[in-house]
């Protein structure tokens, strides 16, 4: 049993400190905590600073056209709600999509799994893991040694290579216009590497940008262009032609299939070899450091992915299914249609629902801005210097599953697949503690590691190797497909809104690269009447809700000690370990959007 | 060592030999268009000019154009980074946060006061005294005025600061606006596009940088050299829309030949981008040749164009030249019914609306 933290039992007294912009985010976000005399967090407040109201802008559109409204919710997780929003319209309409769509869709969504999580760990989240400026002081053979060592198969590991990059890092330094790295917190003692594998993650850190260049290409070959790749309902819009009049200039050929097999190569090799030691190295070199966990310790959601065989959730290779006050034992199915399951609340929301409502299921999601400081904010409304909680405080809603917050995302997903016994993910998991558990001396079990910052990170790196892994066999069982005669791409049967019903309305789930994410559509009169996204870091980022019940972000910064208050480096590490995505988080709005509750400063 | 240093010195000292630093100017020149007699100037320039500072601001935004900006393959983003710019501003990738952020801010504003480049991509909401955007405790608008006031040259990037975007879609809700409605007094480079394509990205950086000035525009603010034609002017399946030879359905015969997919709705004809030529990550491919229609991403108001799968009205199939030069316009207008669908904004709103934003 391990029951949630409630708001009531957080204690505010001691100093406040504000990070805002907390950078090296997707979007806009504040973070308040409050340290007591030994620099410990004991409280920590979240808060989502942009909305844009995509959702209303939704209304009476064209559901055929939403994927790509949507999609540009987030460019970062490019695609995945453009993926989640086709997979509403078809659950409405009942439309089937044919094996070979339904393989593409996998190998682009895959891609993107992939490429988040990379871009995330080594330029939003390593440099609150990794010191470049001590990456000066390493010896490069002592580099090249540590990286035969994490791993053996990597081919940039000679000393002059190591040498190259730490030259470069030195002249760039030297040259006083430090850019990115300008006023980082270099001196503070948070950072715990020695100098060599400093000078390795650097190393990385660059060529990672290289290889996420490549794997995306993927979305180039299918969806044409990335950021943003195209989608459609009913399929793919990519039409397969191997052999037959006008193949070289037809989206899915032998060329670009042949292409599309050595980008996932290229992945596999750098996600086993670079990526996942990188993780486990840097674990083991911060394995004292093992805060963070918060919600993760107790409730985690999953809703589910990479369906196997077309509409049999339960082929999925990550199984569906909530997990309550840190019982493995017990996996709660999860039913995204119920209205009592799925509910947003907004008492600590820039939103209001009318008739007092408490909770409403996506389905029939109301609401109405209402931008509004509590009694005890300072400053003035356009210069917030501290927010009030009690109060409303965030442009993020409060979703939660039986009125219970969750935690979702990578660490959330494994969790949920290594209790439902899935053998994969519990080979990949028990691989990595035990060699955690080696290296370091210590004999940590499961629920010590994979509840924390460092589980949440590990968690990430394991989910691209499951999707690399699976790309393959997506790709193979695509070759297969055709093989058998078998090209078809689009269902167009109902792609005409004259066979559409009335009235119809449906969900898309997903788990996008930060978790569990829904699409819940209505449709009425071919065009669109309600539309709601409740996105992953919509639950993580959430704000109390009535009962008090905490969301995943400030779950986790409880309890952290920090070296320097003044320099955020351990709240920065542990929200990093989110991924957290605010253009994503925050939505909906009133019906007409004009009509605006003015501030209220009470 | 604070002194500033070349491009030229800075590739130099990292190991890269002369002759490298040569070819790569070559390249630099072909991917611009430029032809072998502009890389001595390349070379020239690179070989004397400082690492310019950029302040690069997030508004109202998806971070695509940020994501699109780090798959730019000639030049590197590596190398754009740590060589030719100094990145000094940019919260989606820099180590400090809060008010260590905010005070690099200042700095280089002051030390590089008329200077450095601004690049935003979003763009700031009106509504809600702008509040819908929070940057340190203030309205991201505060701070865009703020960088823009001693900047050398902006660079809107994006659709969301070219001409506002998604969220300013009907209704625009938070009344966001393209950064030229907030920034009177300065030209900006428009670089639209949803993301732009990052050689496109990279390629008007190199452009300022090397010739130490901005790109000729057009009227509108974009820069000639990549939004001077239609994606439909050199479109590799235009000799189908020529021949009258068309996808008429999704995955039908024309669609598995690579057949035009004006039928289907595509914007090739009406978007003014270097999709076709340039290409997606490095050449690849690009929608069209994926089998997507254009959805246009890069024109003004895409969004309330009507739906992305309606066909364009008003093109002659053949002798286009006379007519699709009128097509940007006419599509404006053409597309109102499909529109009138959109029941929940009212006539009157509409209005409002439109006019707020001239």
């Amino acid at each position: 049993m391990n029951t949630p933290l409630n708001s009531k039992l957080l204690d505010s007294s001691g100093r406040r400190i504000v990070v805002d912009p907390v950078t090296r985010i997707e979007g806009h976000m504040r973070c308040e905590v409050n340290v007591d005399d030994n620099n410990i967090i004991r409280n920590a407040v979240s808060t989502g600073t942009m909305w844009r109201g995509l959702e209303v802008i939704l209304k009476g559109r064209d559901p055929r056209d939403a994927w790509a409204f949507v999609e540009r919710i987030c460019g970062v997780c490019t695609g995945c709600h453009a993926l989640t929003s086709v997979r509403a319209v078809e659950d409405a309409l009942g439309i089937d999509i044919p094996l070979n769509a339904h393989l593409i869709r996998h190998l682009m969504d895959k891609t993107l799994n992939i490429h988040d999580h990379v871009v995330h760990f080594y330029h939003l989240h390593a440099l609150d893991w990794v010191n470049p400026v001590n990456a000066l002081k390493a010896d490069p053979k002592a580099t090249s040694a540590l990286q035969q060592k994490i791993s053996s198969s990597h081919p940039l590991s000679s000393p002059g290579y190591f040498r190259d990059v730490q030259t470069r890092i030195k002249k760039f330094i030297e040259s006083g216009q430090l850019g990115l790295f300008a006023n980082g917190y270099w001196s503070n003692p948070a950072y715990k590497l020695p100098p060599e594998a400093d000078l390795m993650a650097v190393a990385h850190y660059l060529e990672a940008l290289d290889m996420q260049k490549e794997i995306v290409k993927i979305h180039t070959i299918f969806g044409g262009k990335n950021p943003h790749p195209n989608f459609m309902v009913g399929g793919v819009p990519c039409a397969i032609n191997l052999d037959g009049t006008g193949s070289s200039g037809a989206p899915v050929n032998m060329t670009s299939l042949n292409f599309v097999l050595e980008r996932i190569r290229e992945a596999e090799a750098f996600i086993k070899n670079v990526y996942i030691p990188d993780v486990i190295a840097i674990a083991t070199l911060y394995k004292d450091w093992l805060y963070g966990g918060g919600l993760a310790a107790s409730n985690v959601l999953s809703y589910g992915t990479h369906t196997v065989v077309p509409g049999d959730k339960s082929t999925d290779l990550i199984p569906a299914g909530a997990i309550i006050n840190g019982n493995w034992d017990e996996i709660h199915p999860v039913d995204v249609r119920n209205p009592d399951e799925i509910q947003e609340f907004v008492d600590h929301s820039w939103y209001q629902y009318a008739n007092g409502a408490k909770g409403l299921h996506p389905w029939d999601g109301e609401t109405e801005a209402k931008f509004e400081l509590g009694p005890n904010f300072k400053g003035t409304k356009t210069n917030i210097k501290e927010l009030d909680e009690s109060a409303k405080y965030s442009w993020i809603k409060s979703p939660r599953w039986k009125g219970h917050a969750m935690e979702v995302g990578p660490l959330s997903r494994y969790i949920v697949a290594y209790a439902s016994g899935k053998e994969y993910v519990q080979e990949q998991v028990d691989r990595s503690l035990s060699a955690f558990n080696q290296a370091t001396g210590m004999d940590l079990g499961l629920k010590q590691f994979l509840p924390s910052t460092l589980g949440r990170t590990l968690a990430r790196a394991l989910d691209s190797e499951l999707c690399v892994d699976s790309m393959l066999d997506d790709w193979h069982q695509l070759v297969n497909n055709i093989k058998n005669g078998d090209t078809s791409t689009a269902n167009v049967e109902k792609w005409d809104p004259k066979t559409w019903p009335k009235e119809a309305k449906g969900v898309g789930t997903n788990e996008a690269p930060r978790g569990a994410l829904g699409h819940w559509i209505k449709i009425k009169d071919g065009k669109i009447e309600n539309y709601q996204a409740v996105v992953p870091t919509t639950w993580n980022g959430s704000p109390r809700d009535s009962e008090g019940n905490i969301g995943a972000f400030e779950a986790s910064l409880l309890n952290t000690p920090m070296e320097r208050p003044d320099e955020p480096v351990e709240i920065l590490r542990t929200l990093h370990s989110f991924d957290p995505c605010l253009a994503c988080s925050t939505h909906v709005m009133s019906e007409d959007g004009q009509e605006l509750t003015k501030v209220k400063i009470r | 060592m604070s002194q500033l240093e070349t491009f030229y010195e800075v590739m130099r000292r990292q190991g890269i030999t002369r002759r490298s630093f040569l070819k790569y100017c070559s390249l630099t020149a072909a991917a611009l268009g430029l032809g072998p007699a502009f890389a001595p100037r390349i070379a020239n320039a690179m070989e004397t000019k400082e690492r310019t500072p950029v302040l690069w601001l997030h508004g109202l935004e998806c971070t695509c154009c940020s994501e699109s900006f780090i798959r730019s393959a000639h030049p590197l983003v590596k190398d754009v980074v740590l060589s030719m710019i100094s990145l000094d501003y940019d919260d989606t990738l820099m180590a400090s946060a809060g008010h260590q952020a905010e005070a690099i801010l200042e700095e280089t504003m002051q030390k590089y006061k008329g200077k450095y480049i601004l690049a935003v991509e979003g763009n700031p909401p009106l509504n809600e005294d702008g509040m819908f955007c929070i940057v340190g405790g203030k309205p991201f608008l505060d701070q865009l005025k703020h960088a823009a006031k001693d900047a050398a040259a902006i660079i809107a990037w994006g659709s969301c600061a070219s001409w506002g975007c998604v969220q300013a879609a009907r209704p625009n809700p938070t009344q966001a606006v393209p950064i030229h409605k907030v920034i009177k007094d300065k030209p900006i480079i428009k670089v639209p596009g949803c993301p732009p394509i990052a050689e496109v990205m990279t390629g008007v950086i190199t452009y300022m940088l090397t010739f130490g000035k901005v790109p000729e525009l057009d009227r509108q603010g974009r820069p000639k050299m990549f939004y001077s034609q239609r994606i439909h002017d050199k479109c590799y399946r235009r000799p189908h829309f020529d021949a009258g030879q068309f996808v008429e359905q999704w995955d039908d015969e024309g669609a598995r030949k690579g057949y035009c997919l004006y039928k289907v709705g595509c914007k090739g004809p009406t978007t003014y981008n270097a999709c076709s030529t340039v290409r997606w990550n490095e050449g690849t491919s690009f929608p069209i040749q994926a089998g997507h229609g254009c959805i246009g991403c890069s024109e003004d108001g895409f969004w309330d164009k009507g739906s992305f799968y309606d066909r364009l009205t008003d093109i002659n199939q053949f002798g286009i030249e006379s007519n699709a030069d009128e097509v940007g316009t006419a599509v404006a207008g053409g597309v109102g019914a499909a529109i009138a669908a959109h029941a929940a904004v009212s006539a009157v709103k509409r209005a409002q609306h439109k006019g707020e934003q001239e």
